[in-house]
């Protein structure tokens, strides 16, 4: 079997609290190839967000190991870019500043001061949000939040981004929105996606593949689903398509009918 | 049981009505702004004038006219009239008005202060992001925070052997308690988030403290600032004491073994009024500099 571009292989988690052991996750293999979009869905609590916190170097695992383009993952890097359920940009510093602090980290040593600026701006250009870039978080909605974290994740060009529970604290209508937006930078640039999720729909849209989470404790892959929709994807256009239609109702069925929380 | 159908009514175009400024409308406004503004500085400013009339009407009621004991509002001003009225007095030695006395408290403040921020705030991040240190320093803060200034005087005096350095020491052991611990407080509340937005980036330990522990610690470490200069000002008496020569606290010491108690009664309006000020100063700054600093 070829190397896959990130590779989960045989990775379970264990948290010790004191005398106290809990097993999140076990035994999770997954293959993700370079510029896929994988989506992992699960009832809460089933440690979907520790598998990205792993993935992100962010939480250790107990067995097993992530190897991401022929690497170990060992502890948190620029190249596997979060961006968190709360946005989590720095509220003291404006929008541009919180991209900056981004890419003056990562590309302090290959770029010069004026292209880091450029690069700034194009990562807020992408995400639509040059017209606030001077704004303070506090300033702005939740919705251009996430587009910023967005931004600040694009900008350190991750091999991998990682989402958790991205559009999660959105309002339905902002997260159509990001969705969509999330579409066009992915067909642009074409990077290797891992979401979490909680949403059937936003899976079943964004995704090559849907990974289908038992509920925790012990948590594993339960089910992993390709949606073999052609991209560009349209909300409207796809919500008729068979396929589309098969995708949602096969999570659903294993979220609902086989793994009901 | 039946509801009646609700009946909407066929809706009209609703046309805005247009509301034409009238032509003195600006004018208006700026005098209703000047009127709300007055108002404003008015409800500020009149109540505590009612309540220290009030207090002074009482105390002069109480004091009477005797020389005994405490001297009426009327005393103070007959026998301070001087003190009073001109605090730039300065008849050589301690002979100085108010303003050189309380500027030179200030300046010793304002040393011991400094140095009780600086350590303070050093202090308060190690405790704050160090378990071991927070275990092994958080419960003798505790225990020395409340050791009052006075009962430091003769420790530091056998210490340094010299007044104005334990003067200083006073000043700086009093205040720092506070700083340290709300420093440290601080920096434990910061949130996970951020935290994991330094390790994503591979922020090293200075840039760490200075990109995101300063900033996201700033609202507490400017209330802990707060509290602080406000302690360091109340130390300043017990510090002066030993000290002698010029400074507000040794002062109302010189005062009080003149028995002239009507001068350290404008001698506690300044004390009380500067450290008033020097509270709002702090806050002003921490305003200014912590802005935005609070969690969205």
């Amino acid at each position: 079997m070829a190397k896959a571009y990130l590779s989960i292989e045989g990775v379970g988690v264990t948290f010790t609290k004191g005398a106290a052991r809990s097993e999140v996750l076990t035994g999770i293999d997954l293959r993700v190839d370079k510029g896929e979009f994988v989506s992992i869905i699960g009832h809460s609590g089933c440690g979907k967000s520790t598998l990205l916190n792993v993935v992100a170097g962010l939480a250790p695992v107990t067995t097993g190991a992530v190897i991401l383009d022929k690497q170990e993952v060992n502890a948190p890097g620029p190249d596997r870019a979060v961006v968190f359920q709360n946005h989590s940009l720095l509220p003291w510093l404006s929008v541009r500043e919180n991209v900056s602090l981004a890419v003056n980290k990562v590309f302090g040593a290959s770029k010069s001061a004026a292209e880091r600026r450029d690069w700034t701006l194009h990562n807020l250009d992408l995400v639509k949000m040059t017209h606030a870039m001077d704004k303070r978080p506090a300033e702005i909605s939740g919705g251009m939040k996430q587009r910023v974290g967005i931004a600040r994740a694009l900008a350190m060009e991750p091999k991998v981004l990682l989402l958790d529970e991205p559009f999660g604290a959105l309002d339905a209508l902002t997260r159509a929105h990001l969705q969509d937006s999330v579409m066009e930078i992915h067909a642009t640039l074409n990077n290797t996606v891992l979401m979490v999720t909680h949403d059937v729909d936003e899976a079943a849209l964004l995704s090559d593949r849907i990974v289908m989470m038992t509920n925790g404790p012990r948590a594993s892959i339960g089910q992993v689903l390709d949606v073999s929709l052609d991209r560009p994807r349209d909300r409207l256009a796809v919500a008729q398509d068979p396929t589309y239609i098969h995708a949602r109702a096969a999570v659903i069925e294993f979220l609902y009918a086989r793994r009901a929380a | 049981m039946t509801f009646p159908k609700p009946s909407f009514s066929p809706a009209e175009p609703v046309v805005s009505p247009v509301i034409a400024p009238p032509a003195g409308e600006t004018r208006t406004s700026g005098l209703a702004e000047v009127k709300r503004r007055a108002g404003a500085v008015a409800a500020a400013v009149i109540p505590p004038l009612l309540t220290l009339l009030a207090i002074l009407g009482v105390w002069q009621v109480v004091t009477g006219d005797s020389y005994a004991g405490l001297p009426s509002p009327a005393h103070v001003w007959t026998d301070s009239k001087t003190l009073i009225l001109d605090p730039f007095f300065d008849n050589g030695g301690v002979d100085k008005g108010l303003f050189w006395h309380v500027l030179t408290s200030l300046k010793r403040v304002g040393i011991g202060f400094s140095i009780s921020a600086v350590c303070g705030v050093m202090l308060g991040v190690l405790i704050g992001s160090n378990r071991w240190a927070h275990r092994g320093l958080d419960p003798i803060f505790q225990v020395l925070r409340t050791v009052p200034p006075l009962a430091w005087l003769p420790i530091s005096l056998a210490a340094f052997r010299e007044a104005q350095p334990s003067a200083l020491f006073v000043i700086f052991i009093t205040s720092i308690w506070p700083i340290i611990i709300n420093t440290a407080v601080g920096v434990r509340n910061i949130p996970a988030d951020y935290v994991n937005v330094a390790k994503v980036l591979r922020l090293s330990p200075v840039e760490y403290f200075f990109q995101i522990l300063l900033p996201a610690t700033a609202p507490y470490i400017f209330t802990g600032l707060r509290i602080g200069i406000g302690m360091s000002w109340l130390a300043i008496v017990a510090s002066e004491m030993l000290l002698g020569g010029v400074g507000v606290g040794f002062f109302i010491w010189d005062q009080y073994n003149a028995s002239r108690i009507s001068d350290i009664i404008v001698a506690l309006a300044w004390v009380g009024l500067t450290g008033f000020f020097l509270d709002r100063l702090v806050a002003l700054l921490g305003h200014v500099i912590a802005r935005g600093g609070a969690a969205s």
